[in-house]
């Protein structure tokens, strides 16, 4: 064992109170230090906390930038994501594993590169795009992989392949990173010019029963997709028994094809505080938790920095806007470690508690038994900004914005094939269309809206308004060109929930590879009639019967694509007049046994 | 007018399917009036004699053979209906999938603990038919139009279906027929 370890990891486990409840802070400082977390690690961990070992492998072996075993000191994360695809990572990703010499998945035999695939890094605008440890790199090409490789074996140091800064905030010195925000709309909401402190006084002045009526009289309803009254939700969490309330900003955002909220915070962060604040003071909460996807490291000095700023200015900690208010709240920032389904508010709670990242049972809601089983508000990024915001210029104001159902507006992330990717932030119930013709996509032949969980539509649905009661959206559009095949997307879609699903209920876990199964047999020209009913019966059952949020929805790419483009389908499919199943290879599945024995098939010759 | 006609095959299976065909006990007399049998272990013809109402296949697929079998049925069925778990889904015979198969021949073959074969080879005649790569359900080989769940199941179920079938009625089977656990 390396002697190391054992202080190091007493060291960390006392620095977060020997509180197993801290479980994912210790795991991530463990890795950190030593490269993974492996048996001996994971054994002190469990005695120096007091829990048991397999609940410390539960969480180590469940997030993707965990391991248990050494990887490489430098670990290339490539995007594959459906737009990254697009924009060719594919090609960038054999460029990087000739120039590594090793395949993805493996490490050099020196133990200096890793190499592994990642789901949506929130980088979809400047795509294909790499995280090299914790640094973003964009825009690659295989020149510009093969470039990096060679760099990083001169140097090893990831930061040293950021030549020049993005705009804005990303050249801070406490980022300094090569990521753009792209910002291309500006609406009033959230990238409107703010002073921090001004809505958080404004609401002060009130009290926290008048704050949860100004939200509701706003109508402001979540960002995140899922669309529920703000307002309600503050007022449940203040009505509901316990001694600590808490306040979850949910900035995991694993979305395919989403990173609106990526710019919120490298550009207004103080307003997604200040939100965070006014909640904690609607609720009567004192403790507010950053839930920071580990894709968005990068930005954590930063974001800690702003923290500290806003405790400097008495915005943060022991009575807040001074001693009058009586009002004492604090934020910390949980770092993610790779897992889409803990953008799940019950399982980004488990994953703030320090286990797995499943989702739990509701009810009952966070509002009741959320954070430590105490009454919990999880609200997006982009709704607290919305929440700050209106505090400082009325529900009124918020509420002519927009339409009746959804007022307000919108920050959409918009990628694939357009001219103008990037973030947009537009009123509710602007039709698609119009929205097309701003990013320069009018030759759209269909659109993801929605995220990979979202629905797939076509032109004839392009002048429907994008809004809760129209097409919803947590902010992602991804645009599709004419030249590109609906069903593949909608295959790659599926490929994403196989990997994504956490496996606790069998309609996720299962109905997920075998919806993917089937529309792989359609593609391969394969398919009859029949498996388009089957798709349709089996996409119902898994939105119906799974456990959360991820399989409620992971069914929706085959599921709309079949009502949308069923035509597509139509043309691949053929009437099976043998009844043989064409999927089926008597050749290929004997190939085995014929080389094992050295004969030929007596019957199939 | 003739009596339609049933046909039944054990592919990669236990026979236990059949043996619960076989515990419909007296109904078995009814069965014959209803239909005669074909192609079948139970009046071992060992070929079609002409088109079948109905097949029954217990078993997934596991050699070339089974293939072959299945495929006959498909050519000669109007109907074709997986019995038991291992047609349906692969049962116990498809955990070998997971093992390569050239293990799984030199366990039943040359290293296995109860193997005695000094010849050190792995038998070769071409009436032993090869293997396939992995278990394979019946429905993944030819479409199948129905599967009836269990391990096996229960010969009311069997009984039930057949009937409901024969007399082109809804097969409505009773919970205590579908419930497994």
């Amino acid at each position: 064992m390396n002697p190391n370890l054992e202080t190091d990891i007493r060291q960390i486990c006392k620095e977060f109170g020997n509180d197993r409840g801290r479980m994912m802070d210790i795991v991530i400082a463990v890795q950190k230090k030593h490269g993974c977390v492996n048996d001996d690690a994971m054994d002190l961990i469990a005695k120096t906390v007091a829990t048991h070992r397999v609940e410390v492998e539960s969480t180590v072996s469940f997030y993707a930038f965990l391991s248990t075993r050494p990887r490489g000191t430098i670990v290339i994360r490539l995007c594959h994501d459906i737009i990254d695809k697009m924009h060719g990572s594919d090609a960038v990703a054999a460029a990087l594993a000739r120039e590594v010499g090793v395949p993805f998945g493996q490490t050099t035999s020196d133990g200096k590169i890793t190499l592994e695939y990642a789901p949506c890094l929130g980088l979809c605008d400047q795509a294909p795009a790499a995280l090299v440890n914790d640094v973003p790199v964009t825009n690659l090409s295989t020149d510009k992989a093969r470039w990096m490789v060679q760099e990083l074996r001169k140097h090893h140091d990831p930061n040293q392949l950021v030549t020049e800064f993005g705009d804005g905030n990303n050249a801070h010195e406490l980022i300094r990173s090569m990521v753009y925000n792209n910002i291309r709309k500006r609406g009033e909401v959230v990238f409107a010019e703010m002073k921090p402190g001004e809505a958080l006084q404004k609401a002060l002045s009130m009290s926290p029963a008048e704050v949860i009526r100004e939200i509701k009289a706003s109508r402001l309803r979540g960002r995140g997709g899922a669309g529920f009254p703000t307002g309600m939700k503050w007022e449940f969490t203040r009505g509901a028994p316990g001694d600590n309330r808490y306040v979850m900003c949910n900035a995991d955002e694993g979305e395919p094809g989403t990173f609106k909220d990526r710019v919120i915070l490298t550009e207004c962060p103080d307003l997604m505080f200040e939100g965070m604040t006014i909640a904690g003071y609607a609720i009567g909460g004192n403790t507010g938790i950053l839930y920071l996807r580990g894709e968005y490291a990068y930005l954590r000095s930063y974001l800690e920095h702003v923290l500290a700023d806003r405790r400097k200015k008495g915005l943060l900690g022991k009575s807040v806007c001074g001693a009058k208010h009586c009002f004492d709240f604090d934020i910390r920032i949980q770092m993610g470690a790779g897992a889409y389904v803990c953008g799940e508010e019950t399982a980004l709670i488990s994953s703030c508690e320090g286990t797995r990242g499943d989702p739990k049972n509701r009810p009952p809601y966070p509002a009741q038994k959320g954070y430590l089983d105490c009454p919990s508000v999880v609200n997006n990024v982009e709704t607290l900004c919305c929440a700050a915001r209106i505090m400082e210029k009325g529900a009124a104001w918020f509420a002519q914005m927009g339409t009746t159902d959804s007022p307000g507006t919108k920050l959409l992330s918009v990628s694939g094939d357009c001219k103008r990717p990037g973030v947009y932030e537009v009123p509710f119930g602007i039709p698609v269309r119009e929205v097309l013709a701003m990013v320069g996509a009018e030759d759209a032949m269909a659109i993801q809206i929605g995220g990979a969980s979202g629905q797939m539509v076509g032109p004839k649905d392009y002048d429907r308004p994008i809004s809760y009661e129209g097409l919803a959206t947590g902010g992602s559009l991804m645009v599709f060109g004419p030249k590109r095949n609906v069903l593949e997307a909608a295959h790659m879609f599926m490929d994403f929930f196989v990997e994504e699903s956490c496996g606790y209920c069998t309609p996720c876990r299962v109905g997920n590879v075998l919806l993917k199964d089937r529309l792989e047999k359609i593609l391969n020209g394969q398919g009859e009639p029949g498996d388009l009913d089957y798709l349709q019966e089996l996409g119902q059952t898994v939105k119906v019967l799974s456990r959360c949020g991820l399989g409620q929805t992971s069914s929706n790419p085959v599921l709309t694509t079949l009502k949308n483009f069923r035509n597509v389908y139509e043309g691949l499919v053929k009437v099976n007049q043998d009844k043989f199943q064409s999927s089926f290879d008597i050749k290929a599945a004997l190939t085995p046994a014929r080389k094992i024995i050295g004969r030929e098939s007596v019957i199939y010759t | 007018m003739a009596k339609p006609k049933v046909a039944t095959a054990s592919l990669a299976g236990c026979f236990g399917c059949h043996m619960t065909v076989l515990d419909i006990d007296d109904r078995i007399l009814k069965l014959i009036e209803l239909v005669d049998f074909d192609k079948s272990p139970i009046d071992d013809i060992k070929h079609f004699t002409g088109r079948c109402a109905v097949g029954l296949i217990e078993g997934g697929c596991c050699n070339e053979e089974n293939v072959h079998t299945l495929q006959d049925f498909r050519k000669h069925c109007d109907v074709l209906i997986s019995v038991g778990d291992c047609a349906t889904m692969g049962g116990i015979p498809a955990m070998r999938n997971g093992i390569p198969l050239e293990e799984c021949y030199a366990e039943a073959y040359l290293v296995g603990p109860s193997v005695h074969n000094p010849s050190g080879r792995i038998p070769n005649d071409p009436e032993l038919p090869l293997l396939l790569d992995k278990v394979y359900p019946c429905q993944e080989v030819v479409k199948m139009d129905y599967h009836i769940p269990g391990c096996p199941p229960s010969a009311d179920t069997i009984w039930e279906t057949l009937v409901a079938l024969l007399s082109n009625k809804t097969v409505d089977l009773p919970y205590e027929l579908i419930k497994y656990d």
